[in-house]
């Protein structure tokens, strides 16, 4: 009997430290690659900063410059994106949550977003440039704004849903037993309590979109020169950096590592401030 | 609303029939504040209240007992219709609050709920200042001075037995009181409307015995004001604080009267064995 028993335990410690060491290589793998390609991007990036980054124009060929005009265009171009996909993403995600919980015509929409979530960001691109570069005639900030809000709305619809369904329901119940209307109780009670979870899922999404490059491509394009004026086609980041890569000048592949140093730490300093806001919260609920 | 025309639905019930009184026993009932009269209620078609009879008398407090699932919390959610924010549900019948039917969907709901006031099992602050917290469902239905709210809230609060340990941190988040204050804090939100009659669902079984303590004896100086209606699963608590229960098993209402008759000689069986610990 205790020999029996013994096997076993034997034959299991084996087993665990077979998984063990399965899953610790599996990771090992992962991580690898994530801190080949973060620590090539610090050491090149680093290497490539100077104080005409945030100053100079996208240069031409063999001369100096910098990428002032590409940061300009991207931070615009983002935050209007943001100011469009936001708040309809807000109010869609408020309506699944809220007003069709349950319901067959909440289910189908939020299919369709969840599709909308994954589908490739090149697709987006392609469908603002027939939609609005085709019929205007020309590419413009205005377009790749558009193209941008097109990436941030599935997000934000998804995170707000999801941080209001996570509102415990007996809140709701008894902020409605007060006689308050439902649309006052999700203004002022609800969204207090999704408050934090929502404005995560903004962030996530301002990262997200501040490295795309393929919705970009077909609308904004790219522009050598300093422009504020959206209707004029626009530099932004990514975009520099896929034309700069590619080509075959040493200057413009040190600026592109610069841009790619630049992009990947707003995107670091996007995600510390969200899980800061998420680790607040819960400090406060605890 | 979904209709729900569940398969095993009885035939209408002729709702004119005069108002049946649920057989009582002992001392004479006041008149009843709120009532329900051949009350079905139907989850997704599920039949979880069978023609029940019920009252709620006037400035006294009712219990409502019996085992996991009899129906008690549904029929307590009936009274305020707060069952109606979800989709699926459906109550039959006629439930009456000074003569008038709650059911019938002319009845306006907020209007109701400034009526019915209800607390809950878990205590729910909502994420905002002690003083938010009471001052919120007022500010939708009056329209105060600052002085006059402030007065308000000190009244619901000291009526809610938390004024003392509160009074220096109004302005804190209410998310910071131990789980016996929220719950205080919850009934002392619900009395600020001053509302006719206050349901309790099980309002203290997420606390301990000092805090249920606190929340019994609250429950014993409110009825000089108000109508209560409270669903415990605890026996000992409806003998302690109840004037009325009512014992529920599988969706029907098997015995109500006077709680001292209730627990000492109940008349059906089925209640004896469930007062004596036999099931359930």
């Amino acid at each position: 009997m205790s020999t029996t028993s013994e096997t076993l335990y034997r034959n299991r410690r084996i087993k665990n430290a077979i998984a063990l060491l399965l899953s610790g290589a599996a990771a090992l793998f992962g991580l690898f690659w994530l801190v080949w390609i973060l620590w090539t991007t610090l050491r090149t990036g680093i290497s490539a900063m100077k104080p005409g980054l945030f100053t100079q124009m996208t240069p031409p060929p063999g001369s100096d410059g910098g990428l002032a005009n590409a940061l300009f265009g991207s931070l615009v171009m983002s935050v209007v994106a943001i100011l469009i996909g936001a708040p309809i993403g807000v109010a869609a995600g408020t309506y699944l949550a809220e007003f069709a919980r349950k319901r067959p015509l909440g289910e189908a929409i939020r299919f369709v977003n969840d599709i909308l979530l994954s589908a490739p960001s090149i697709v987006l691109g392609l469908f603002v440039y027939t939609l609005v570069v085709h019929t205007t005639g020309h590419f413009s900030g205005w377009a790749g704004s558009l193209a941008l809000a097109l990436i941030v709305l599935p997000v934000v619809v998804r995170t707000t849903d999801e941080m209001l369904q996570l509102v415990p329901g007996q809140m709701r119940e008894a902020a409605l037993s007060l006689g308050v209307p439902q649309w006052k109780v999700t203004l002022q009670v609800l969204y207090r309590s999704a408050l934090p979870g929502i404005v995560t899922g903004i962030l996530l999404a301002l990262a997200r979109i501040s490295g795309e490059t393929a919705p970009l491509l077909f609308t904004a394009l790219n522009n050598q020169y300093w422009t504020a004026d959206m209707s004029q086609p626009m530099a932004s980041v990514p975009v520099v950096i896929f034309q700069y890569a590619m080509s075959p000048y040493d200057s413009w592949h040190a600026l592109a590592w610069a841009g790619a140093f630049v992009v990947t730490v707003f995107v670091l300093l996007m995600s510390l401030l969200s899980r800061a806001i998420l680790l607040r919260n819960k400090a406060r609920h605890d | 609303m979904i209709d729900v025309q569940p398969a095993n639905a009885p035939a209408a019930k002729s709702v004119a029939a005069a108002p049946r009184a649920p057989a009582v026993q002992g001392e004479t009932r006041p008149a009843p504040k709120m009532a329900a009269r051949g009350l079905d209620f139907f989850y997704d078609g599920f039949r979880a209240l069978k023609n029940v009879d019920f009252d709620i008398a006037e400035k006294r407090v009712t219990a409502l007992i019996g085992p996991s699932g009899c129906g008690k919390s549904t029929l307590l959610r009936v009274f305020n219709r707060i069952y109606s924010i979800y989709p699926g549900l459906e109550a039959k019948g006629d439930v009456l609050l000074d003569g008038e039917n709650i059911l019938d969907p002319g009845y306006s709901l907020n209007r109701l709920r400034s009526k019915v006031g209800m607390v809950f099992q878990k205590p729910v602050p909502f994420p905002m200042s002690i003083y938010d917290n009471i001052a919120y469902g007022i500010r939708h239905h009056e329209k105060l001075s600052k002085s006059e709210m402030d007065a308000r809230v000190e009244q619901a609060l000291t009526q809610g037995a938390l004024w003392n340990e509160v009074k220096d941190k109004l302005r804190q988040s209410a998310l910071g009181l131990s789980g016996g204050q929220q719950q205080r804090l919850c009934i002392a939100r619900a009395i600020a409307l001053r509302p006719e009659v206050l349901l309790l669902d099980e309002p203290t079984s997420a606390l301990d015995p000092i805090a249920t303590g606190k929340i019994e004896q609250l429950v014993a100086e409110l009825k000089d004001h108000f109508t209560i209606a409270i669903v415990t699963h605890n026996m000992q608590q409806a003998a302690r604080c109840s004037d009325f229960t009512a014992f529920m098993y599988l969706g029907e209402l098997v015995e109500f009267g006077d709680t001292e008759t209730l627990f000492t000689k109940p008349a059906k069986k089925q209640t004896e064995d469930y007062i004596t610990g036999r099931f359930g």
